[in-house]
């Protein structure tokens, strides 16, 4: 696992995807410039789901909480108290990572098909809750955050985050910066750790991991990603709905990482991208775009367990992380 | 209206729910028991049959009675049918594993909500019922039909009770669920046992949606509510008690109802699904413990 | 000298049967001590209830001085107790690397453990005969060196009491030589409790032998008694020996 050439090529590999999107910003045209930042920011959503799917192999169905723990703690923050950008930020992710303390807390205390139901009715608990608070935050109809609330200063200079080169640039360094987090956890004694835990909870147990503290940290974690993903996407998109605290929102990140490959940092990536595509050309032609996340969920788990990057691991890329 | 016809009428009304809801819940718990799969596509089996039912009852002329019965028989019966292909092509080639059936029932839930959305439209549709005869009451008018509901619903459940425990079916079932090994070694077909479980489960939730499409009218998104309600009738009832799913069906219909009228229903399904979480949470050891070891 | 391990009136029920029956046991550090019976005497049950994995219905042990009883099993690793399964389970998916790592990482950060992982990891797979081995994925490896792996995993979790659990099941005869020369090395720093089904394996290797029979210790002594001892004997003579798992 460790071997140095092994590790030159896993961060070559992962510096490249870094500067292959930096560089799509000057050649994209237009339409899809303003896709591929979407689909960044959803990668981020989808990372965080990963890592605790893929790697500590626990099964949410509820991660759109932790989404719109971030969405509504940076959107309620900015559109009713009027807070700046890295403040509101914050905000989002902090509620995230609290979120899922709690919820962490609760739901690990069971395990299996129990789990995927308890984190479904938590999220359920969470997404209704955004409709009995409609005085502010305006059910599904939403908020959206004014143009100029959305610019940050960095060292004297206005940058407007409304601007699609700035926006761009905002969602990579978010997926720059989850993208090394995630690689250095994978490669980390808690990574370690994690998949111990997916493969044979009771054997890692054994040799003296307290597995539920190591799950817990993996849950704030993931939690924390997923919400940083939600602040973003208000903050770079400037709205928020209840739709995107909706079960729907929890389907599609397990989409996203069955298709691109459980388990392997780039599959979120590959998985959302692809997918975003599938949907957005779908939906040109009919409102029932979601019969095709059906279909892929089950042709998926029928025919291809492992997704994309998955399979090219096992059968080409031992190396890859 | 005073407090005390004002709670009677609440409480018909969860009665009403009630009804629907142990049917309902009935089947998804018949499936989760003998096949141990938790079947989330459920809620859409019971939209199918609500909207299969308005398209029968549409081609059916004349008077209203005909094509709801008609729609009584017909629609389950169609409903079945799908989900009987959908056991044999995806549920049975997963081996029935839990997690990949959770995320397989999943796709089968917007498959069949989206061709709905695509076949039947986005508009609600109602149904006429059969008849349309008012008892009077001191207090308020109340619809026949919706006692016509309540008396199919106990029907319904009795005579599956019958079926499970005074049939040979309902003993092949009961051995299967209690030890599907077993019972392969003992030559009971195992894989069509389940089929027929699956297929039958859907029935009773397309059942259940003819019952109300007359009072509730038939939307493709109306499968939702109804399934985390089974699952919270389900959980609290325990698994494969036919009297524990109906004792939970009333207690949570009927709170349902009566909550609904005083409190916000918003309000109400956040305590309750909170509620159930927490149960799930603490008495993990009750129903869905036994299967995550 | 002061036992390492005790255990007074330990036991454990499943409903109506007894699996371990109010055993009182010590052993001293720096001993070998072989547990054997026949099957379903409740020797796997015993070493499980000492390293955690299940719950005792009444009775208390003590490790070192300290009560351990209401102590969860990785607790129980972190003050040096490791069990090796006597079903082999090594994470399959994982590299032989990657298992010991596991082990290797909880000793250094409890600072029990000195140097880096690698080291550690490389030192621990060269004791048990398996360098050079270190990226293969333990589920390919042939099953005599998924027991060896499985006792590495063990070794670097540097215990203080290290519980072998059926260890030569499915050896060859070579194996099981290096085995026992493998077992006497460890004994140098560690105490070894050995459930063994391999009579000439135990002669060989054990200080002292604890026989137990339908969950209650039958017999204890020096290998020399238990071999001149009437009621083990008759236990083992009365109950002919299988070789499948002990319950």
């Amino acid at each position: 696992m460790t071997e140095g050439s092994d590790s030159g090529k896993v961060i070559a590999l992962h510096a490249a995807v870094i500067a292959l999107l930096f560089g799509l910003n000057f050649v994209l045209p237009d339409y899809h410039h303003g896709v591929l930042a979407r689909v960044l920011v959803l990668t981020v959503f989808a990372m965080g789901y990963n890592l605790l799917f893929g790697y500590a192999g626990l099964l949410s169905l509820g991660h759109a909480m932790f989404f719109a723990a971030g969405l509504y703690g940076a959107g309620l923050t900015m559109f009713h108290l009027g807070w700046g950008v890295p403040a509101a930020f914050l905000a989002g992710l902090v509620a995230g990572a609290v979120l899922a303390l709690a919820i962490g807390a609760l739901a690990l205390r069971t395990k299996g098909v129990a789990f995927m139901i308890v984190t479904m009715m938590f999220a359920q608990v969470a997404y209704l809750l955004v409709y009995y608070f409609s005085a502010w935050t305006r059910g599904d109809e939403g908020l959206v955050v004014q143009q100029q609330a959305r610019a940050i200063t960095l060292g004297g200079t206005r940058l407007d985050l409304t601007d699609p080169t700035v926006r761009y640039m905002a969602a990579l360094g978010l997926f720059a910066i989850v993208l090394i987090v995630a690689l250095a956890i994978v490669r980390s004694s808690f990574g370690r750790v994690l998949v111990a835990i997916r493969e044979n909870e009771e054997r890692t147990k054994m040799l003296g991991y307290d597995t539920f503290a190591n799950k817990l940290a993996a849950m704030v974690a993931s939690g924390a990603i997923c919400a940083a993903a939600g602040a973003a996407y208000v903050i770079l998109f400037g709205y928020v709905g209840s739709t995107l605290a909706s079960v729907q929102y929890s389907i599609l990140p397990l989409l996203w990482v069955l298709l691109g490959g459980a388990a392997t940092t780039l599959g979120p990536l590959v998985g959302t991208l692809f997918m975003y595509y599938v949907v957005d050309i779908t939906s040109g032609y009919t409102s029932a775009y979601m019969l095709i996340v059906g279909v892929a969920l089950i042709l998926l788990v029928l025919f291809f367990p492992n997704g994309i990057l998955g399979t090219i691991r096992e059968r080409w890329a031992r190396w890859l992380p | 209206m005073a407090f005390g016809p004002h709670l009677l009428l609440a409480t018909l009304e969860g009665l009403v729910t009630s009804a629907v809801l142990a049917l309902m819940a009935l089947g998804l718990s018949l499936v989760f028991g003998v096949m141990r799969v938790v079947n989330v596509a459920h809620g859409e089996f019971f939209m199918l049959g609500a909207v299969l039912a308005w398209a029968i009852a549409s081609a059916f002329g004349g008077h209203p009675a005909v094509g709801f019965f008609a729609a009584l028989i017909v629609s389950p019966l169609i409903v079945g049918a799908i989900a009987l292909i959908a056991e044999r092509l995806v549920l049975e080639r997963l081996n029935y594993n839990p997690e990949a059936t959770i995320v397989a029932t999943i796709g089968l839930l917007y498959i069949i909500q989206q061709a709905a959305l695509s076949l039947y439209g986005p508009e609600a549709r109602p149904v006429e019922a059969p008849f349309s005869y008012r008892i009077l009451l001191p207090w308020f008018g109340y619809s026949g039909y919706k006692l016509f509901v309540i008396a199919a619903s106990v029907l319904l459940l009795l005579a599956t009770w019958l079926v499970l425990t005074r049939t040979k079916v309902g003993m092949v079932m009961r051995a299967t669920q209690y030890d599907s090994e077993t019972a392969q070694a003992f030559g009971i077909p195992v894989g069509r046992v389940y089929a027929g479980v699956f297929a039958a489960g859907a029935m009773l939730a397309a059942v259940a949606a003819v019952l109300i499409v007359p009072i509730s009218q038939a939307h493709y998104l109306m499968g939702r509510d109804p399934l985390l309600l089974s699952f919270i009738v389900v959980i609290i009832g325990g698994l494969g008690s036919l009297r524990g799913t109906v004792v939970a069906a009333l207690l949570i219909g009927v709170s349902d109802g009566v909550i609904s009228v005083f409190f916000s229903p918003t309000l109400a399904k956040i305590i309750a699904t909170l509620a159930v979480a927490m149960v799930l949470v603490f008495r993990p050891q009750g129903l869905f413990g036994t299967i995550s070891r | 000298m002061t036992p390492l391990l005790t255990t007074r009136g330990l036991s454990r029920f499943y409903g109506g049967l007894k699996a371990v029956d109010g055993v009182d046991f010590a052993v001293m550090p720096g001993e070998i001590r072989a547990i054997i019976g026949p099957n379903g005497a409740g020797k796997t049950t015993f070493a499980s209830l000492v390293c955690g994995r299940v719950e005792p219905s009444s009775g208390r042990i003590v490790f070192d001085g300290s009560d351990i009883t209401d102590m969860p099993p990785h607790r129980r690793a972190r003050l040096g107790i490791a069990y090796t399964f006597q079903i082999t389970s090594v994470f399959a998916n994982l590299t032989a690397y990657d298992n010991v790592a596991l082990p290797v990482q909880r000793t250094l950060t409890d600072g029990r453990g000195h140097g880096g992982v690698h080291a550690g990891v490389m030192s621990a797979l060269e004791r048990v005969g398996l360098a050079g081995r270190e990226n293969a994925i333990a589920g390919t490896l042939s099953y005599g060196h998924q027991r060896l792996l499985e006792v590495a995993m063990g070794l670097a979790l540097k215990p203080r009491l290290l519980i072998l659990d059926e260890p030569t099941q499915g050896l060859s005869d070579g194996e099981i030589d290096n085995f026992i020369a493998l077992v006497r090395e460890i004994a140098r720093d560690a105490t070894v409790l050995l459930i063994e089904h391999n009579m000439p394996v135990v002669m060989q290797l054990a200080d002292r032998i604890t026989v137990m029979n339908l969950g209650k210790i039958l017999a204890e002594g020096t290998p020399e008694q238990i071999r001149a001892n009437s009621h083990v004997q008759h236990a083992y003579l009365g109950t002919p020996e299988e070789a499948e798992a002990d319950g």
